[in-house]
């Protein structure tokens, strides 16, 4: 077990590497630290020293994969890839454009952005899965059928409609809850309702169509048959047999967002007026910040690969016959 | 000779035509084997297929329309050479003529008479009053509000009356289809027996023409809808105008190829990578597959939105640092645009790669194969004439399944400031305009109403029929549900 962690732990570090030198070639080779610096100082105060100034000022003063003035290794370290990139598998995500140190933001952003996220991804779960239970149980009937057209109707709809139907007729229309804001401690419950709401509504048609389609595929193997042979209810077969062993696709899909759920989701945050990672990316985005937006890249690409080894791990758990080794 | 126009292909008009051609290389080779005629057989006796087909092809026929660009020409002095406008037109404009010129002041709501905002007008003796103003273009050529009622009514009952000829005609024209038996199995068999009563009979009742009357009752309201639209449109505003003074009917419009050529071109862009790495990683193995699967895990651990945001911030950058390569705003936004499509086909392509994968390292061990490879066959051969035509079922499967999902990716992208141009006419951009007026004061509701019942009436329709796609290809979809 501890070996096969530390195995594809090592397998992670050249993905890593790729995802390095690809943020690497769009922020730094096609786009030069020049034309950065261009747009930052706005087309009437470009002159070549005010360039070269912003990127002393910002740390970018440096050749991009050699340096020809250093001494001994500093030739190869005292380069833009070293400082700037390389750095990122330190943590070290150095300064914002704006001067802001980045590795603070997030660590005080990410609360918010997991306020939001966590309790949107279990409740969604669950709300998916009693609902793909519940069609199923009913399948063939107009129940399941209403149920499968009501999900495609869903799902056709654009996520940003839910934001603002609910923003309207839950905080505007009938004043329930804030349309938007936050506040930390236990001020934030009011704030959370609503994207919390939205967040799992706007999953409703996709998710359960899906879990409807994998628990459809188990009820008709043979054990399930067996399980009915056997007199066991209807209940017990869907919850046991059918849940349990469903579990490694549901587990497939699930457990790899977990730790990205610490990024937040850039559009619910940016709507609901978070200040949680996600709205910090927006931010940058919109800023075009490249040294925000690099290192989310990079930490969205870690949390990724996190939970590819976690959702392994997990299979540990549910199903017996999975060892890994 | 001198035209009165030039045309003009922008990129994205060029990729599309490329891809109508390959559409239409691909329906000619469906037709010559019955094998491939099969399951879209199967597709045309869907309900839910053939309806959604009618009103897909709908949207398709206005994305078109709206892709055939020209410059009119400016009139010229005699003797001196003809010039063109700046301004790139398409037919489409040309086709709803008045929408496009008659531009008011500012918001006003769907079919009003008034603008939205008071303003300080002059009365003749001088006096000055705050009163919403009349609009210049929408019901102008009423007294006032008391006549709009019967107006609008005489209107609509006028382009039902000629939506009901439409629709005669079309019905017509089916059971003279369905009467020569050329209809999909003609329930005598044998063709050309049946009279109007026998095609009527058998197009109400027959099941195995189930799809062709779903189509045609979704055409028939179709086209009663549009006759309607057709009749009201010039006098009206429809759905209201924007904030400068725009038909938000228009724009709704003008939206309607940015969503569909963000779904096709999107496709059109990935299928060739997809096609190539995912099929060489299964058939080849080892080394090949090693690299291509590193490729894709690096590129799939990637945020999908981050990347897209990060690669559409560069073009960005790109583009405002290289002003010189552009020479019309149409050019550029165009470029834009095609330049979403190629970052987001660059980015999705990874799901279709790795199905791909995994059904040629299936196929890969299959006896045909095998056989082929022992005679001594060639791989690329092997590959194009017993692999590809084995995996073409799942490339469309995705590719219709991906289709909507774009079209929707397209409003989130456009909302963070990395989608579409600001000034494309896009879904995305006019919710993004609308979102902050909702706070006021009675609530500027059609532009975002436009917006989504569009994209709605677009994307469910897509599903449908991704749907009805999928059960007739997908051998194991066949049973269930």
């Amino acid at each position: 077990m501890l070996n096969y962690v530390i195995r594809r732990v090592l397998y992670a570090i050249p993905i890593l590497i790729g995802v390095n030198l690809i943020t690497f070639a769009l922020f730094f080779v096609v786009n030069t630290p020049d034309d950065m610096a261009r747009i930052h100082l706005g087309a009437k105060h470009v002159t070549p020293e005010a360039i070269e100034r912003w990127k002393v000022e910002h740390g970018y003063d440096r050749p991009l994969l050699f340096n020809q003035e250093a001494e001994g290794t500093g030739k190869l370290t005292e380069t833009l890839f070293v400082n700037k990139s390389l750095a990122l598998f330190a943590l070290d995500f150095g300064l914002a454009d704006d001067g802001r140190d980045i590795a603070r933001e997030i660590g005080t952003r990410m609360w918010p952005s997991l306020a939001i996220a966590l309790p949107t991804f279990l409740v969604g779960l669950a709300v998916y899965i009693s609902f793909a239970l519940t069609l199923v149980f009913f399948r063939a009937t107009y129940l399941d059928l209403t149920g499968v057209v009501l999900s495609v109707v869903l799902m056709s709809i654009s996520g940003l409609f839910y934001i603002i139907g609910g923003q309207y007729l839950l905080g505007k229309l009938w004043h329930l809850v804030p349309v938007s804001g936050y506040a930390p401690g236990w001020g934030m419950f009011k704030f959370l309702i609503l994207p919390i709401a939205v967040g799992v509504v706007s999953g409703l048609g996709d998710s359960s169509r899906f879990y409807r389609t994998l628990f459809l595929e188990e009820i008709h193997k043979d054990y399930v048959r067996t399980a009915r042979a056997k007199g066991l209810s209807e209940r017990v077969v869907l919850f046991r047999h059918v849940l349990g062993n469903a579990m490694i696709p549901i587990l497939t899909g699930a457990v790899v967002v977990i730790p990205r759920l610490f990024l937040g989701s850039l559009i619910v945050e940016s709507f609901f007026g978070i200040p949680g990672l996600g709205s910090y990316t927006i931010e940058a985005i919109q800023a075009q910040d490249f040294a925000i937006v690099r290192s989310m890249v990079f930490l969205g690409s870690v949390l990724y690969i996190v939970g590819l080894l976690l959702t392994d791990l997990s299979y540990t758990l549910v199903d017996p016959r999975v060892r890994l080794e | 000779m001198t035209l009165s126009f030039r045309p003009e292909i922008l990129w994205s008009d060029a990729l599309l035509f490329l891809l109508l051609a390959a559409l239409a290389v691909f329906a000619w080779q469906v037709g010559r084997h019955e094998h491939l005629r099969e399951p879209w057989r199967r597709v045309g006796r869907s309900r839910m297929g053939m309806g959604a087909a009618v009103l897909l092809a709908a949207y398709a026929l206005v994305g078109i329309l709206d892709s055939l660009h020209f410059r009119p020409a400016l009139p010229a002095e005699p003797g001196q050479p003809v010039h063109y406008a700046a301004e790139v037109h398409s037919v489409l404009d040309t086709l709803v003529g008045p929408l496009r010129t008659q531009v008011e002041e500012t918001y006003s709501a769907p079919l009003a008479l008034h603008l939205y905002a008071k303003e300080t007008m002059e009365l003749p003796d001088g006096r000055q009053v705050r009163d919403f103003p009349r609009l210049k273009f929408g019901g102008a050529h009423l007294a006032g509000v008391e006549a709009r009622a019967g107006d609008i009514a005489g209107h609509i009952g006028m382009g039902l009356l000629a939506g009901g000829v439409a629709s005669a005609l079309a019905l017509g024209l089916a059971l003279v289809f369905v009467g020569l038996g050329a209809g999909p199995q003609g329930p005598s068999g044998s063709p050309g027996h049946l009279g109007i009563t026998g095609a009527w009979s058998a197009l109400s009742r027959s099941s195995s023409l189930a799809g062709l009357r779903a189509g045609l009752i979704v055409l028939c309201l179709l086209l009663l809808l549009a006759a309607a639209v057709i009749q009201l449109a010039p006098h009206y505003h429809i759905l209201g105008t924007d904030k400068v003074g725009q038909d938000v009917f228009y724009l709704s419009l003008k939206s309607v190829r940015t969503g569909l050529l963000i779904g096709t071109l999107t496709t059109l862009i990935m299928l060739p990578l997809a096609l190539f790495l995912g099929v060489a990683a299964g058939y080849y193995g080892g080394r090949a597959d090693d690299a291509i699967q590193y490729l894709y895990t690096t590129l799939n651990s990637i945020p999908g939105v981050l990347l897209i945001a990060s690669a559409v911030l560069v073009a960005q950058v790109y583009i405002e640092t290289h002003p010189e390569l552009f020479d019309t705003a149409a050019a550029r936004s165009d470029l834009r645009l095609v330049f979403l499509c190629l970052i987001l086909g660059m980015t999705s392509w990874t799901g279709l790669a790795r199905l791909l994968r995994g059904e040629t390292l299936k196929l890969r061990e299959m006896d045909y194969i095998q056989a082929a490879r022992a005679f001594g066959i060639s791989h690329l051969r092997i590959l194009g004439r017993h692999i590809l035509p084995n995996v073409a079922h799942l490339v469309l499967i995705a590719v219709v399944i991906d289709f909507s999902g774009l079209v929707l990716a397209e409003a989130v992208l456009s909302y963070v400031g990395v989608g579409v141009d600001p000034v494309t006419a896009s879904w995305g951009n006019m919710i993004n305009g609308a979102r902050l007026e909702l706070a006021r004061e009675p609530i500027v509701w059609w532009q975002l109403a436009a917006a989504f019942v569009f994209m709605f009436a677009l994307v469910l329709p897509a599903n449908l029929f991704a749907d009805s796609v999928r059960e007739a290809f997908d051998p194991r979809a066949g049973g269930q549900a």
